[in-house]
């Protein structure tokens, strides 16, 4: 901080004025509008960042609910094929409002598309590199080593095909493998693959959250955390939730930097299905992700309001990851 | 002929207007600067708290715009008022007031983020609010001042009696011991003038104001004073007499400067044990006032103008300091000080060389020496 330096004479200064048994000092000159208005403004509206941000390379609110069912092909064998393209393209996007930050995408947006499938499809994953550096895609799932998006690096320019089955059901992630893994990473090269059980999960309302945040000083620490890249989103356009209706929400966390990360909902608990791969559910409201983990999270609201949930890393709420369930008494359209 | 000498000015003023004109009406400043990012240097003045508000008076510092986008505060995003602009010019200066509810005597760190990403910190070490002037502060800092300046000078100035009734000699270790006083306090002033000069903002060069405000000081006095300030006349050592009261006024408006910020601030304790120390040390000032004049028996009214001129300053410093402290400011304060203290050493070293005796004889080294002696170990009492 800077402050006058206090030097011996003025510490000497500090003698005197003890001395003279001063009645009036500064530090009490404002005790009393201290204690009338200091403590009594806590609006919550001014812990958010400033203004909005308008190119985030996604719209939070579409970006919630949208899935990439890829281009659908039925193989001789009666199975499903699914193609998807993705195109690594360095993008220059505002992680807050008016801040820049250089990051390097899929298909120019941050996280990258949310990719969907059903257990047992085959997925084809034409990976274009439009960057400037070399770049992979790994997939978390099972699959061949050569399809692991670790060793086959893709230069600038070249392309690579992935394919591989889409096992085991549950919640994937996938991201650049390419080293400095931390800074292709962090960067914002990631994206969730959802592979559907071919038995169905119960009808719901879905949306997809990944659980990011953005070093834009490149000091080794995040300045912004966000759910699905823009800080306060939710909380600035709350996600509308209907009474009594199940809410599914695919949960993947790719934050960089910190170990740990969390959700935690108000006025609620919801069931934990780890990794989307288990049928046996935690029931709690404060979960951990360590980095690269993932959970499938389902809960019903049964009182309408206002319902904020966030990151119980207060550190994180504040800097971006905090969002609000607006609860509507409105019947819901899902069977 | 004389007059057209003057002509050969143009030849080079021309060609250097030519150049600039060449190198920023074409492209050639555009290839010089190259595909960098602009550098972003922010340099916070100044902090205001006031009760549930932060107020932050920064500063471009560096050669490029700078937008600052966002501010946290204690790693929150928090909402932002700036004036004039978010976004400072080169030289550009602003104020970001945060509507927080920072906690009393505990400490806050405000973080500015850059359009570009980049963060600027600055801590709030102590949180007290920020003294507003009100007939209450502006007396607390006027006895400040009294306390710092005005009243060690006018007890310094009661040695007068004594050092009349000393020997030759004893005269002359006298004045010595204030030359000894006045240059630990410039050295004290110069290295708090470069302290402070680190924390000006780059582009007003603070290292480069102390050595103006010092130097252009030592030479402003010296053609104002510096020949009228004699030890063979009354009024020769009179000169020297205002000149001392003059560099000790200006000294001690850049320690009333530094006083009022950091009691405004909050950083005050309270101990018997410093007052000792502080009127030991500070009633030197008034000792150096006198020596000179000791022998001419001067007019009350003029060693009390002496006095004023010597301790008042004090009191505006802390003025400036409780209210609108800036390092810029401080350094130069500061700086004119040790100007002004040099060509009081100066004058002081011409009064000891007189006729055909050595200048450093024993009275005045050692004179020297126990002036050095004297602040030094005052200024342990309350180290």
């Amino acid at each position: 901080m800077k402050k006058p330096t206090m030097t011996r004479r003025a510490l000497l200064a500090r003698g005197a004025l003890g001395a003279a048994g001063l009645a009036t000092a500064p530090r009490t000159l404002g005790a009393a509008e201290q204690a009338l208005g200091r403590h009594g403004s806590h609006t919550p509206d001014l812990a958010s960042t400033q203004g909005r941000v308008t190119r985030a390379s996604i719209d939070p609110t579409a970006f919630l609910e949208h899935f990439d069912y890829g281009t659908v092909t039925t193989l001789p064998d009666g199975g499903t094929r699914r193609e998807y393209t993705l195109t690594a393209v360095d993008a220059e996007i505002e992680v807050a409002p008016g801040v820049f930050y250089p990051a390097w995408t899929y298909n120019g947006q941050v996280p990258g598309p949310t990719l969907r499938a059903t257990e047992g499809d085959l997925l084809r994953v034409v990976f274009v590199n439009a960057g400037t550096h070399a770049h992979t895609i790994h997939f978390h799932g099972i699959h061949p080593a050569r399809m692991d998006g670790v060793y086959e690096v893709v230069n600038p320019g070249d392309r690579f095909v992935y394919e591989f089955t889409a096992r085991p059901a549950g919640l994937q992630l996938y991201h650049c493998h390419a080293i400095p893994l931390k800074r292709h990473i962090a960067k914002g090269l990631y994206g969730t693959l959802i592979i559907d059980p071919k038995v169905p999960r119960p009808p719901a309302r879905e949306m997809v959250m990944v659980l990011n945040g953005f070093d834009t000083n490149f000091d080794g620490t995040n300045e912004v955390y966000a759910v699905n890249t823009v800080p306060f989103a939710y909380h600035h356009d709350p996600i509308r939730v209907k009474k009594g209706e199940l809410q599914r929400i695919y949960m993947v966390n790719i934050l960089e930097f910190d170990l740990i990360n969390s959700m935690h909902i108000h006025g609620n608990f919801f069931n934990v299905f780890r990794t989307g791969a288990t049928t046996s559910s935690d029931f709690t409201d404060t979960l951990m992700f360590c980095q690269g983990e993932r959970h499938i999270i389902e809960f019903t609201y049964e009182e309408t309001g206002r319902f904020m949930f966030h990151a119980h890393q207060s550190e994180f709420a504040e800097l971006g990851w905090m969002g609000v369930f607006e609860v509507v008494d409105e019947p819901s359209v899902i069977a | 002929m004389t007059a057209n000498r003057w002509w050969w000015a143009f030849i080079p003023l021309g060609l250097l207007a030519a150049l600039i004109v060449l190198v920023t009406q074409t492209g050639l400043l555009d290839r010089l600067r190259g595909p960098f990012p602009p550098v972003e240097v922010i340099t916070v003045e100044r902090v205001r708290l006031l009760p549930g508000r932060i107020e932050l008076g920064i500063a471009n510092a560096g050669p490029d715009p700078v937008t600052i986008a966002q501010v946290s505060v204690d790693e929150a995003f928090w909402n932002f008022t700036m004036s004039p602009s978010q976004t400072l010019g080169r030289f550009g200066r602003a104020t970001v007031v945060l509507d927080y509810p920072w906690v009393e005597n505990e400490a806050h760190v405000v973080s500015m983020l850059t359009s570009t990403g980049l963060t600027f910190e600055h801590g709030i070490a102590l949180a007290v609010t920020t003294p507003v002037p009100t007939k209450a502060s502006l007396w607390t800092f006027t006895l400040i001042g009294l306390y710092v300046g005005v009243i060690p000078v006018a007890i310094g100035l009661l040695f007068l009696p004594l050092i009349r009734r000393l020997s030759k000699g004893g005269l002359d270790f006298s004045l010595a011991l204030t030359a000894g006083l006045l240059i630990f306090l410039g050295a004290d002033a110069l290295f708090e003038a470069l302290e402070n000069a680190r924390a000006v903002p780059a582009t007003l060069h603070g290292s480069a104001l102390v050595v103006m405000g010092s130097v252009g000081t030592f030479l402003l006095l010296q053609l104002v004073g510096g020949s009228r300030a004699r030890a063979e006349s009354a009024d020769g050592r009179r000169s020297v007499a205002w000149l001392i009261a003059l560099s000790i006024g200006l000294h001690n408006l850049g320690e009333g400067l530094a006083i009022g910020a950091a009691y405004a601030i909050g950083e005050v304790s309270l101990g018997a044990f410093l007052i000792v120390g502080f009127m030991l040390h500070n009633t030197t000032e008034g000792l150096a006032i006198v020596a000179p004049v000791a022998r001419d028996r001067p007019r009350l009214i003029t060693l009390a103008a002496m006095g004023a001129l010597a301790g008042i300053p004090t009191i505006l410093g802390a003025w400036i300091g409780g209210y609108a402290f800036t390092a810029t400011w401080a350094t130069l304060f500061l700086a004119i000080g040790v100007g002004a203290i040099a060509q009081v050493v100066v004058a002081l070293f011409r009064m000891f060389s007189r006729g055909e005796e050595p200048m450093w004889r024993p009275a005045i080294a050692s004179g020297v020496l126990a002036g050095l002696l004297v602040m030094y170990a005052t200024g342990l009492l309350v180290a």
